[in-house]
């Protein structure tokens, strides 16, 4: 056989010759951006005097000022307690809506499963600032169908786009937008239960809803948690509903979302080394947030598996 | 779950999140420049201004042929982007030979050494331009690092019809302005005479420009901040005080709402500048021929001052290999006769250069104020009248400051001058930060 002849380090080597394209493109693509996000984030710029003319502006070495000034500032931790509202909402409602449906779709007297499966599943298919431009239409007052009627009814109208409400309809944005994705994820898992589980509950003589909560429930309970950890994530990078609704109300600040301000800091007032240290704060409070759950949802799995 | 997958998402979520980072990292690599900077020059312009690559093939065909300089155009978004993607490009040494920038950022551009001085180039251009335009493109300095493109000259626009209907007169003054807005408050409880909006600072500036504050002034080697000034806070007062009793509206412009407003004659006026109908024929196309145009109001009465918002030139910049070349080009774009006759037909816009304006390309009215034959005769004298302006190496932080915090005012209906303050601040902790010297 001709790979008896080979030498052995040619074995040993293939599996780094088949790794190398990916290191490759994980280095060039993804550590070195980072690596100049965190290099940017250290730095900042010294202007002499007026900043007119050549060598006015220098790049220094900031330290980690660029750091605190952010865990500092305002604003930044405004925009994160309001990420934190808009999340408690965003939240729940979905994953607990995306259950409810997965759980009715999954009995067996549904009808026309496939075609309510898809209308839920619809509004996933829009990008999110499609679908933002489409809902921040129907809540302003004077373009919005809904308001007309309400006109017409005499019934009060109230500012969708001020205050508490507002957290509503962005939020509402968001719950539209993902709830299919997420039932999908959970009913491909309800979908996997076992026929012989079912049958079992079934003759022991539970209802359908004593099924779903003490059978089904726990059985998807890792989708539930990827889902969760999906929504967190998302959550935590909202950026293109409040800033697709920015243009149509004074409610949404240019740094409504730590995001948002990252985006101000970069574009608007150019300020790169700032934004960078924002945005590395965001990604550590992410994967801090991220892992931290999981690692709670893993060791409550592994109490259960104990018991 | 395995916790390779876990990291991998976690990764990727970094990613996605420090994308907008990474997009910084990333220069223009796309235009190739040679070495040498005379012989045939091929010369790269980055420019939002809607047909202007029809303007630029008169340049290539004509004066560009003979002299060997081909110029192509980059479409560009308008707006803060572009100068963050100029300042970018800048870093990398690969920015485009020539840039549009408006005049408010050429501060900033200067002071990132973006921009060539374009001095002895530009010596038979100045000419052509009010000296307030011009000035703005001197920063009061001997150098020249731009060539005045357009201007926004501001002026009082409102719905002749509605006005006669409801027994208005045209406001001369600010304080009539304010009585106008209050009758007719009286008068169509349902309607405004216009909206105070936070999301153009523009506007705001121009307003306080007319008032004559001076928002950046320097001394030595000091910025002067002077947002918070005397004749800023009148302004901010004022427009404060009408959407405080409610005689004014408070919506943000350039929104469904706000054009449905113009369309319907819910705000019969619009505080605005020359390119306004440009504007009004897309938002309130049901509006043609019912508007006319004023003078701003004024201070005090008999005075005759305008301020600007809007306008932009043609800079060079200092990462071009070719800047006499560059600058040739720019001279002739802003000052030819043909080139400007061509910018006003397929760009739209409103020419700094004086003779071009009252050039044949402005003989007639816009489309829009057919009704107002002499629109630009009367716009041309207006121009004359721009207010000197002063702008500082910040004016995107102080812009972004005013959208939030008179934003937020506008929205609470609360006192104007402490959002005037915040904007204050917000600039001279920036020029602080940055290490400007600032002078209190």
């Amino acid at each position: 056989m001709t790979s008896a002849r080979r030498k052995p380090y040619g074995v040993k080597g293939a599996p780094y010759g088949f790794l190398l394209p990916a290191a490759v493109l994980f280095v060039l693509f993804f550590a070195l951006p980072i690596g100049y996000a965190v290099w940017l984030s250290l730095h900042k710029v010294q202007v002499k005097g007026l900043g007119l003319g050549a060598g006015a502006r220098q790049e220094v070495w900031a330290g980690l000022r660029n750091y605190t000034d952010a865990l500092t500032d305002s604003e930044l931790v405004d925009g994160a307690l309001r990420v934190a509202g808009y999340g408690a909402i965003v939240v729940p409602v979905m994953l607990g809506l995306a259950l409810v449906f997965a759980l009715m779709l999954d009995t067996e007297k549904v009808r026309l499963a496939p075609v309510t499966r898809l209308a839920i599943f619809l509004p996933y298919a829009i990008p999110g600032v499609v679908a933002a431009l489409l809902w921040g239409f129907l809540y302003l007052p004077d373009v919005s169908p809904f308001f007309y009627v309400l006109d017409k009814l005499g019934l009060p109208q109230p500012d969708l786009l001020d205050g508490g409400p507002l957290y509503l309809a962005l939020s509402n944005i968001a719950v539209w937008g993902g709830t299919g994705f997420n039932m999908i994820v959970i009913y491909t898992s309800l979908q996997a239960i076992p026929a012989e589980v079912r049958e079992a509950a079934k003759l022991d003589g539970a209802t359908p809803l004593q099924t779903a909560l003490r059978i089904k429930i726990p059985m998807v309970a890792p989708s539930l948690v990827l889902t969760f950890f999906f929504s967190i994530i998302a959550t935590l990078q909202v950026f293109s509903e409040p800033t697709t609704l920015k243009p149509l109300t004074n409610s949404v600040s240019t740094t409504w979302s730590p995001l948002m301000k990252v985006y101000r800091d970069a574009f608007n007032t150019g300020d790169i080394y700032a934004a960078a240290a924002e945005a590395v704060i965001i990604a550590v409070a992410t994967l801090v947030l991220s892992f931290g759950f999981l690692r709670a949802a893993n060791s409550r799995t592994k109490q259960e598996e104990a018991r | 779950m395995p916790i390779t997958k876990h990291s991998r998402l976690v990764a990727s979520t970094i990613a996605v999140v420090l994308g907008a980072t990474s997009l910084v990292a990333c220069g223009s690599s796309d235009d190739d420049k040679s070495a040498s900077s005379s012989g045939p020059a091929t010369l790269t312009f980055w420019t939002w201004a809607p047909g202007m690559d029809k303007v630029v093939d008169l340049w290539n065909k004509g004066p560009g042929k003979q002299q060997q300089i081909t110029v192509e155009v980059k479409k560009q978004a308008s707006g803060d982007s572009l100068i963050t993607k100029i300042l970018t490009a800048h870093k990398a040494k690969k920015a485009p030979d020539l840039v549009q920038a408006e005049y408010q950022a050429l501060p900033t551009l200067v002071s990132n050494d973006a921009l060539a001085d374009i001095a002895t180039e530009s010596k038979d251009a100045k000419s052509k331009f009010a000296e307030g335009v011009w000035q703005q493109t001197t920063l009061g300095t001997d150098a020249v690092y731009a060539i005045p493109q357009d201007i926004g000259p501001m002026m009082f626009y409102y719905r002749a019809d509605l006005f006669k209907k409801y027994g208005l007169a045209v406001p001369t003054t600010w304080e009539q302005f304010a009585e106008t807005a209050r009758a007719l408050k009286k008068k169509a409880p349902d309607k405004a005479l216009t909206t105070f909006s936070a999301n153009d600072s523009g506007l705001f500036a121009g307003l306080a420009q007319q008032a004559g504050a001076k928002w950046w002034t320097s001394s030595g080697d000091k910025w002067k901040v002077g947002i918070d000034d005397a004749a800023t806070r009148k302004v901010a007062d004022f427009w404060g005080g009408l959407v405080k009793e409610g005689a004014i509206d408070n919506q943000p412009m350039y929104q469904p709402a706000w054009n449905k407003a113009l369309n319907t004659g819910k705000e019969i006026a619009w505080v605005s500048a020359v390119w306004a109908p440009g504007t009004l024929t897309t938002a309130a196309p049901q509006t043609k021929g019912k508007w006319a145009m004023a003078p701003l109001p004024q201070w005090s009465a008999g005075e005759n001052v305008t301020g600007s918002w809007g306008g932009s030139s043609t800079a060079v910049t200092t990462d071009s290999p070719h800047k006499a070349a560059a600058a040739k080009f720019a001279a002739w774009l802003n000052t030819d006769p043909q080139a400007v006759a061509a910018l006003a037909k397929e760009s739209g816009i409103y020419p700094a250069s004086t003779s071009a304006q009252t050039s044949d390309a402005f003989a007639q009215p816009p489309a829009f104020f057919s009704n107002q034959s002499d629109f630009y005769t009367k716009a041309s004298e207006i121009a004359k009248t721009t207010a000197p302006s002063a702008w500082g190496p910040n004016v995107n932080v102080a812009y972004t400051s005013f959208n939030d915090a008179f934003g937020a005012a506008a929205k609470n209906k609360s006192d104007f001058g402490a959002a005037l303050k915040t904007m204050q601040d917000a600039t001279v902790a920036d020029l602080k930060k940055q290490g400007f010297g600032v002078a209190q």
